[in-house]
């Protein structure tokens, strides 16, 4: 199956339909909440979280034995948000820095989640197998009822985005300043977290504990290239992760032995590259031919004021000049020269060249300008 | 100034961990004084004015706002955080910013409207940044991402004013802009306490002084009380005030 077909097939096959749905919404959630933890610099925060899930969704199998998506994800929720938490109270009641809380409460939610996982699969039980498509996810597991489950999330996820839209900006910006306006910021940062883990959660069956985090982030990271308003921002993240998640889907649908989760994250990656480079404010791209750009015309007018400063020791302005003297000056070349001469400030005769009335004007005003600055 | 007291502070101990940061506070502010709070780096001013505006939680002691606790009167009180303490590079712009002054009046989940902007607008124009009112905030500099602060505590239309090195990093320009719009709040018979680093100019822009250095050294007047005695005290060095003679 080629891509074209895809496109033909994904209004007409249910299946297809279905995972096509699910990872849209999927990345159009997380690109939502990404943009927050990435401006609250805590895009670390999604990897642990996502990792902290695990142990979840192997003791909710311990206890319950079955292997039911939703009861599952419940699993992983707990877990998730005790990991969470946990995080906020080493960095708050201990000297630790964040990204030590973080790594430690990674490492130890998923080793101890990969113990269990090791366990249950050693079980006489047959219906273990499988479990361990939580780690890098498989979408083609993903069935009507997650799809609601997932827009059910997303819906109420907007709306409160909305209601506390002003809130939930006030708290990225300054949250000390929101204090003291009376702002329960705790609550409010609760509220945040508490989403981002539901997020990455609903994502976990889809993309996978390791690979969970780029969801998070890379819709964000490349949507904040593009725009200086929060509500551009979000927007535009929620869309690049809906893109990523149909086009990761369309892909690895149309390439039978490609699994999703991962083509997702790479679409998602390829959104962040795109942006980094061609973005027109902050893309490295157009920072380098302003740059450039800037030199250029710094070096022609400061090869045109020397010639100035030579031209105006003499009566007529446009008595020519050796072109050697010009080699005196560190700033000249001969490409210099021939764009002064393109824009009708210079004309050249043999080794010769001469200032012409315009390059005169523009020099003396460049010049006065200069020393007005020095001021 | 009257003879009412704007900010009352009792007892007040604050501690990071184990080392305190502020010892045994005890400070009366007049209401219509425009207060400097010295004193060398680590001596507790940004905690004070953080203890008394309710972000950091006291060990021990009580802050009032007109003789109530400050939860009460926090629409009397309007705060300029250290330009330092927030990412300039949020996808905002300086009118956004200014418009946040409004939001601890309008409450939970209420938008700002025209009035509000209105404020907002009238505020950018009292710190000359009217024509910069939809920059993006990384695109201003120093000075004026200052003013932006400041206009934001404008915009709350308080009583007390407290401001964390408002002077900081700031051109001669801005400077003066800044302490133009102090002195016209004092006029308008406001409270302005304002954490100063710099001791040549205290005797010029403001009319009272609390010196600090984890324990109060002295408060007051500063014709009274700025002088070398209390200087020595509060930085442990012989320090000689240059400018008052």
């Amino acid at each position: 199956m080629d891509i074209r077909e895809y496109f033909s097939l994904v209004f007409s096959d249910y299946t297809l339909r279905t995972i096509t749905l699910g990872t849209a919404i999927l990345g159009a959630v997380t690109g939502m909440l990404g943009s927050f933890a990435v401006l609250r610099k805590q895009s670390l925060l999604g990897d642990a979280i996502s990792h902290a899930a695990l142990p979840g969704i192997a003791i909710s199998f311990l206890i319950t034995g079955t292997k039911d998506s939703n009861t599952l994800l419940l699993g992983a929720l707990v877990s998730g948000l005790i990991g969470t938490f946990w995080i906020r109270g080493i960095i708050t009641k201990t000297h630790l820095k964040s990204d030590t809380a973080l790594g430690l409460i990674l490492s130890l939610f998923f080793g101890f989640g990969m113990l269990l996982l090791t366990f249950i699969q050693k079980q006489p039980n047959a219906n273990q197998a499988g479990l361990d498509k939580y780690l890098f996810g498989q979408a083609a597991t993903l069935v009507e009822s997650d799809v609601w489950m997932m827009a059910g999330v997303t819906g109420i996820c907007l709306f409160v985005l909305l209601l506390f839209w002003k809130e939930f900006k006030i708290l990225l910006f300054d949250k000390d300043y929101a204090k003291t306006l009376g702002f329960n910021t705790k609550t409010i940062d609760i509220l945040i977290t508490s989403f981002i883990v539901l997020a990455i959660v609903l994502g976990l069956q889809t993309v996978g504990v390791v690979l969970m985090s780029a969801m998070l982030l890379a819709p964000a990271a490349a949507a904040r290239q593009w725009t200086n308003s929060l509500a551009t921002m979000v927007f535009l993240a929620a869309l690049f992760g809906a893109f990523s998640g149909v086009f990761g889907t369309a892909i690895s649908a149309s390439q039978n032995n490609l699994s999703t989760g991962p083509v997702i994250v790479l679409v998602a990656a390829v959104f962040v590259f795109v942006s980094f480079i061609f973005s027109p404010s902050r893309g490295l791209l157009f920072k380098q031919i302003r740059f450039i750009k800037n030199r250029r015309d710094l070096q022609l007018h400061k090869t045109l004021a020397f010639m100035y400063n030579i031209a105006e020791t003499h009566d007529d302005i446009s008595h020519p000049h050796e072109i050697k003297i010009l080699n005196n000056f560190q700033g000249f070349t001969k490409g210099t020269l021939k764009k002064l001469v393109e824009k009708n400030y210079v004309t050249l005769e043999g080794s010769t060249w001469s200032l012409t009335n315009e390059g005169f004007k523009s020099a003396s005003n460049l010049y006065n300008q200069l020393t007005k600055n020095d001021e | 100034m009257s003879n009412k007291i704007a900010v009352q502070v009792d007892d007040l101990t604050v501690a990071y961990n184990y080392k305190p940061v502020l010892w045994d506070i005890d400070l009366e502010i007049p209401e219509g004084v425009l207060m400097a709070i010295v004193g060398p780096n680590g001596a507790g001013k940004s905690t004070l004015i953080k203890s008394i505006l309710g972000i950091l939680k006291p060990i021990a002691g009580s802050v009032s706002i007109y003789g109530k606790s400050y939860n009460k009167q926090r629409s009397l009180v309007a705060y300029v955080p250290q330009k330092g303490s927030v990412d300039w590079d949020f996808p905002t712009t300086a009118l956004d910013v200014v418009m946040m002054g409004t939001y601890g009046s309008l409450g939970w989940i209420k938008r700002p409207r025209q009035k509000q902007k209105k404020a907002a607008l009238e505020a950018l124009e009292k710190v000359g940044m009217l024509p910069f009112k939809n920059r993006q905030i990384s695109q201003l500099s120093g000075g004026q991402q200052q003013r932006i602060f400041l206009a934001r505590a404008l915009v709350q239309d308080a009583s007390i004013y407290f401001m964390d090195e408002p002077f900081q990093g700031v051109d001669a320009t801005t400077e003066i802009a800044i302490i133009n719009i102090l002195k016209e709040l004092r006029k308008a018979g406001k409270t302005v306490i304002v954490v100063h680093h710099d001791l040549q100019t205290v005797p010029e822009y403001f009319d009272w002084v609390t010196f600090l250095n984890v324990k109060k050294i002295a408060t007051g007047p500063v014709k009274d009380i700025f002088n070398d005695d209390n200087l020595t005290k509060t930085y442990g060095i012989n320090y000689k005030v240059s400018i008052q003679e």
